[in-house]
């Protein structure tokens, strides 16, 4: 874990011995991290380690099941989320989810905006118009979509569904966008274009991404986690873990002796 | 190989091609049964009503007896309309609805929300149970509720309430499978952007799933349309048109049976039932669109 420690930049969210258990099985175990801001960092791991369950306990999405026990802090910008209300929190962090999931009674347009909508947040008409047309920007969907807007963005394909997902994030401009394999479900070309996003989304956002595809994660983060049955077994530079892996375990998984 | 050569020479195919004729048209005669009755209900309806149905049919009450012997004795159409049937269906289907649609999506969505637990289940077994209860028995408990206590008589409200009892379980159920075929997804892309818990149900789930309620509504409805034993115990009947839901009013199916106890209105009987076959064979249809959209 050596590596990191060099680097100045600061961290926009600091995870400290972070638990996560579901009916007292342990599926996140003593994860201390930080996550620095305007970077893409990956987690990692075989099926199973608990990358998702980590990633959702940053939003709290987790809170959603039952029995479900918490130890730990995770501090956003210096406070700690699980003193904010999950409502205001999931307004700072964004999701994307493993299946692009637009809603889809709603237009394209209305998908974009929704976290407004849905929260019922007053805005001028001119004001929604700009969140939309910089949201669908920024994924480079709005010269796709641009005459379209009042459709159903479930006509879109699933790479453009993809990115009205992100772009439905970025609306609420997040400081954090959480991302759960966000291309598992995407063909090669639809991923390269989430790919190319991602990375010039770091510009403006901080990126967590899970993802199963290590080249993904080569290709795209700066750093990256490593994680397995529940711990976290390294932590650094994504340059560095690939071409110098601490952990015996990280140096087997990026082999592909298991996985 | 030799084996299966043996195999394949075996002649079966006479008698398979036989068992396929019978099992063929078995099938056909077994259709044929099936759906003769409703082709002889509406051939029936359509042969004797028609020449009642009318303009004045729909906007005028019903004729008195004396009237309608005249009419028949002189071979003429019987005058007059059930006018007053139809707004009191409409009346009490509107009531009704206007209770049970709303009870019935909470409940639904409390099921959906407690998969499992205590209360969910004993409230589930409940709504089936009350979907068993005879109609004549809700009459009954509207009566001994509503008439003896609330309207100090029969009335439009008292049949409401029967209808809307026997309304209820249907919604409660279809609000809970319409829910539950929702994929997880969409609550959790709700959630994440912050939508609190109660409006991720009202303004995601509920939009979602509107046809599925629609159709579960519509066929709440057109199962009500034609209920006439509560109705007898509650809402009793009325020859004038009423919107005073304290009043006895009277409705389609009360109104058939009226006709059936009068030797000079048997004409009557027919066209009243195809106008309310008609309805029901619409709502029906309409909710099978809905829900074949949603596929
Ligand atoms: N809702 C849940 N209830 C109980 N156990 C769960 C639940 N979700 C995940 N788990 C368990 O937690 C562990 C980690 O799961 P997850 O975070 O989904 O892993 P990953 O995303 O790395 O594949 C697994 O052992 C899984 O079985
Ligand atoms: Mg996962």
């Amino acid at each position: 874990m050596t590596n990191s420690i060099a680097e100045v930049k600061k961290p926009i969210l600091s995870i400290k011995d972070l638990s996560i258990a579901y009916d007292k099985h342990y599926a996140v175990k003593n994860v201390s991290v930080e996550i620095k801001k305007n970077t893409v960092t990956a987690i990692m791991g075989p099926s199973g380690c608990g990358k998702s369950t980590l990633l959702r306990a940053l939003n709290r999405m987790h809170e959603l099941y039952e029995n479900i026990t918490t130890e730990g802090e995770a501090l956003l910008n210096g406070q700690n989320i699980y003193d904010i209300s999950p409502i205001k929190l999931r307004r700072h962090m964004g999701m994307v989810f493993q299946r692009p999931n637009p809603f889809p009674t709603m237009s394209i347009y209305d998908n974009v905006i929704a976290g407004y909508k849905l929260n019922g947040i007053r805005t001028k008409k001119k004001e929604r118009d700009e969140i939309v047309e910089r949201s669908l920007r920024d994924v480079a969907l709005w010269d796709e979509v641009k005459d379209s807007l009042y459709k159903k963005g479930t006509f879109l394909s699933g790479g453009q569904q993809q990115r009205l997902c992100i772009a439905r994030a970025l609306a609420f401009s997040p400081e954090v966008i959480l991302m759960d394999e966000p291309t598992s479900a995407l063909d090669p070309i639809a991923t390269s274009k989430v790919e190319d996003l991602l990375v010039k989304l770091k510009e403006n956002y901080t990126i967590v991404l899970v993802t199963h595809n290590m080249s993904q994660a080569a290709r795209i983060s700066d750093y990256s986690l490593f994680m397995y049955l529940g711990e976290l077994v390294e932590y650094g530079k994504t340059k560095n873990m690939f071409t110098n892996p601490i952990d015996p375990r990280t140096e087997e998984y990026l082999t592909g002796k298991f996985g | 190989m030799e084996a299966i050569q043996a195999l394949k020479n075996q002649d079966h195919s006479g008698r398979r091609q036989l068992k396929d004729k019978l099992f063929f048209y078995g099938i056909i005669v077994l259709s044929l049964v099936t759906i003769s009755p409703i082709i002889l209900i509406i051939s029936k309806l359509v042969v004797e009503g028609y020449r009642q149905i009318s303009l004045d049919f729909l906007i005028q009450t019903t004729p008195d007896t004396f009237e309608a012997m005249t009419a028949v004795s002189n071979g003429e159409k019987i005058p007059g309309g059930i006018a007053n049937g139809i707004v009191g269906t409409l009346l009490m289907v509107v009531l009704a609805s206007a209770m049970a649609i709303p009870i019935g999506i909470l409940t639904g969505i409390f099921l959906y929300e407690n998969q499992g637990k205590f209360m969910a289940n004993l409230t589930r077994n409940i709504s089936d149970i009350l979907q068993g209860i005879p109609s004549i028995v809700l009459g009954l408990i509207s009566y001994l509720w509503v008439v003896k206590h609330v309207t100090s008589g029969f009335s439009a409200l008292a049949g409401s309430v029967s209808l809307a009892i026997m309304m209820l379980p249907m919604i409660v159920r279809s609000t809970e499978e319409t829910l539950k075929m929702i994929p997880q997804t969409l609550k959790e892309a709700a959630l994440a952007l912050g939508v609190p818990y109660h409006k991720v149900i009202l303004r995601v789930l509920v939009p979602t799933g509107f046809s599925g309620l629609l159709t579960g509504i519509l066929l709440g409805i057109s199962r009500i349309l034609g209920e006439t034993a509560p109705l007898l115990l509650t809402a009793l009947g009325s020859s004038v048109i009423s919107l005073d839901i304290t009043k006895p009013t009277s409705a389609i199916p009360l109104l058939i049976w009226e006709f059936y106890n009068d030797p000079n209105m048997v004409d009557l009987i027919w066209s009243s039932s195809l106008l309310l076959m008609a309805i029901v064979l619409i709502l029906n249809i309409v909710s099978k669109q809905i829900a074949a959209k949603r596929k």
